[in-house]
């Protein structure tokens, strides 16, 4: 503990309960079908986004896939932007063309997030390729899940990234299942971490619901790629406490949520945000009353987002054709 | 029509010809992401499992590429491969097993192999999804030789093409839309085949042909209805093959009305629609009364807001609009 500020500890904290505020605050608008794009909910991997970006400056890249929403916001992503996006309206961070799935912030090296599985890992590393040509010290991240170690360009990417030392870090975070496919029916091995030792890469496995846990090994992570000394391989484990799309597969309708009320109990007392409650109050960092007021804080800003979006416009029809090609 | 049809969605149809094949052939097997799950594939792998095991129904990992070779590998030693692609967009990872191997194949080794596999790549689009989730790209696929790509509009067809694309010697790509899914028609109970190449006139009409594959010839049956209050009478022709085209049945109608529009659903650049319209004016460009008009998607991405959408995919109105302007009204 001894080790952080406090003002750091409450600046990681408000990372990950922004995430599981602005998340969760779409739930009623999916069942009530005023949000209709499809939604990969992050509540329940906070951690992840928070601890990793936190290890980041604003100068690095991140690159994410179809359950980005959390990276987007802990890399610095506005939540105006972010909410009106998921409502495809104009004011999104993708002008309402892209929804939930194509999330993007390159203003603050949100590079970009698509739903085809795996896809934007070759893209992570060019751009980790583009900063060695250059000789920067940027660092570049590729979050991805562990459905996406089912494709052969992850491999290649592997391969390609430790041949050139590059500035990468892979980081894949594990929920055990792959819509509705659990782990052992998708790989042999569930210990994913061990696929970057046939490439040279030094791999870590790490409790993704532990947040300090996964800001010290990405800050590791981050500080080997300045060094020259990348890529990184780090596995984060974790689990989602929502369906694979939208609030409960089950009750929408889509039956993929095949895993057990037991697992998913066992699992929510592992609670990311929950646990490090309870470590800061522990620490002496919050209070109950200052964690109240720190959620009140949040949810006023979620709020002020939902609030935006319903008030701006969407689309043109007019504009069908804009943005094809950059003029 | 058979005695003993009935009524079927169309997702099921496709489910009975998968049950019947694989029931007659021990080579059959069904492999690709979502076969044990109702979520992905909608009904359409329905009691598969339960009846032929895992052996033979084989869910997978994210892996269209090696999955998509596995299952080209399989046909070319002997099986009768169907490998699903719940999307067909995630199948752009097996673009080389289709392309390079599968479709020639045959030809690159004189004949002495082939590959009867059924690549079957589903159209989901709509719902905000947005650009990799909507693609509906049968114009990519028939562009290249020795592949055979098939888009039934109704249950009948939709069996019935299942049936001749597992039956068929080489690869056939089958493509349908879960815009689809839920119609309802006629599809008799034993098994039967659709001839792969061949279209049907789903509605006679004297002053101008319409052209359609897939969901689209639904729009365009509506569109016809329209019209008729109009006095104007369209001949509705469904493709039902995108390739080979049935250039016999196209040029006949085209020969009659004089008057052609082509419905697509998917892009105008080098897209179904430019074709169709090129062999007409190729063959009969003598008997065209008017320019050919396309109704397709323009050169734009699939958007995610619904404003956009509604711009974005075609219906039975611009459809009538088209079938006014071809004929200069
Ligand atoms: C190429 C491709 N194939 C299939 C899909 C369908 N799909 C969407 S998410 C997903 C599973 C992803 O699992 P994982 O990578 O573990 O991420 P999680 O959903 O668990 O966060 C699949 C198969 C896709 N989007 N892209
Ligand atoms: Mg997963």
């Amino acid at each position: 503990m001894g080790k952080y500020s406090k003002e750091f500890l409450k600046r990681l904290y408000k990372s990950m309960v922004r995430i599981r505020v602005c998340e969760e605050s779409f739930v009623e608008p999916i069942l009530r079908g005023e949000v209709q794009c499809p939604v990969h909910l992050y509540s329940g991997q906070e951690a992840i986004a928070a601890g990793v970006c936190s290890a980041l400056t604003e100068q690095d890249y991140i690159f994410g896939s179809h359950r980005s929403h959390g990276h987007y916001l802990a890399k610095g992503g506005g939540m105006r932007e972010l909410v009106a996006e998921i409502y495809c309206k104009e004011a999104g961070c993708s002008r309402g063309r892209g929804g939930s799935m194509h999330i993007i912030a390159p203003e603050i090296g949100m590079v970009g997030s698509a739903p085809i599985v795996a896809g934007t890992i070759p893209l992570a590393l060019g751009a980790a390729l583009a900063s060695r040509i250059r000789e920067e010290k940027r660092v570049t991240v590729s979050f991805f899940g562990d459905g996406a170690t089912g494709e052969g360009v992850l491999y290649e990417s592997l391969n390609f990234a430790a041949l050139k030392k590059l500035p990468i870090i892979f980081a894949c975070e594990n929920n055990f299942y792959s819509t509705h496919m659990p782990i052992r029916e998708c790989r042999p091995e569930n210990n994913i971490s061990k696929i970057a030792k046939p490439f040279c890469i030094q791999g870590y496995r790490v409790d993704g619901n532990d947040v300090l846990k996964v800001y010290e090994t990405s800050k590791k992570g981050v500080e080997m790629c300045r060094r020259g000394r990348g890529p990184v391989f780090i596995e984060l484990m974790t689990y989602r406490l929502r369906g694979h799309v939208g609030p409960d597969d089950n009750i929408q309708g889509s039956h993929t949520d095949i895993r057990s009320r037991k697992e998913i109990e066992r699992w929510k007392k592992k609670d990311p945000l929950g646990r490090f409650e309870k470590y800061l109050i522990k620490n002496g960092v919050l209070t109950g009353k200052s964690i109240d007021t720190i959620k009140k804080e949040i949810e006023s800003e979620v709020k002020d987002a939902h609030d935006f979006t319903r008030n701006s416009r969407y689309p043109g029809k007019e504009e069908l054709t804009r943005y094809v090609f950059k003029e | 029509m058979s005695l003993k049809s009935r009524k079927l969605p169309y997702s099921l149809a496709i489910n009975e010809a998968i049950h019947q094949m694989m029931e007659m052939d021990k080579a059959v097997f069904l492999i690709g992401q979502g076969v044990k799950s109702p979520w992905y594939v909608g009904n359409t792998a329905r009691g598969l499992m339960e009846k032929y095991g895992p052996q033979r129904v084989i869910d997978t990992p994210v892996s269209e590429n090696a999955i998509t070779g596995a299952a080209v590998g399989a046909a070319i030693v002997g099986m009768r491969p169907i490998v699903v692609h719940p999307r067909m967009d995630f199948m752009l990872y097996a673009l080389d097993p289709i392309i390079n191997e599968a479709a020639n194949w045959h030809y690159m080794f004189g004949g002495k192999s082939s590959v009867p596999v059924v690549i079957w790549g589903i159209i989901n689009r709509g719902g905000e999804q947005a650009a990799q989730h909507s693609q509906a790209l049968h114009a990519l696929f028939s562009h290249i030789p020795g592949l055979k790509v098939v888009m039934p509009s109704t249950p009948y067809d939709a069996k019935g093409l299942m049936i001749s694309a597992i039956q068929d010697n080489n690869p056939v790509v089958y493509i349908d839309d879960r815009w689809l899914y839920t119609l309802e028609g006629e599809v008799p109970r034993e098994a039967y085949s659709v001839p792969i190449g061949k279209g049907a006139i789903r509605r006679e009409g004297r002053d101008v042909t319409l052209v359609a594959a897939s969901y689209m010839v639904i729009e365009s049956l509506k569109a016809s209805e329209e019209l008729k209050n109009d006095g104007v009478d369209v001949e509705v022709i469904d493709l039902r093959s995108v390739k080979p085209l049935d250039e016999t049945l196209l040029f006949e109608s085209v020969k009659k009305t004089g008057r052609l529009v082509v419905v697509d659903g998917g892009w105008k650049t080098c897209g179904i629609a430019a074709e169709v319209s090129a062999r007409v004016s190729e063959n009969i460009f003598e008997y065209l009364k008017a320019p050919v008009y396309r109704v397709t998607l323009p050169d734009v991405p699939a958007p995610a807001s619904c404003v956009l959408e509604k711009e974005y995919y075609p219906d039975s109105k611009t459809i009538v609009n088209a079938v006014k302007g071809v004929l200069g009204g």
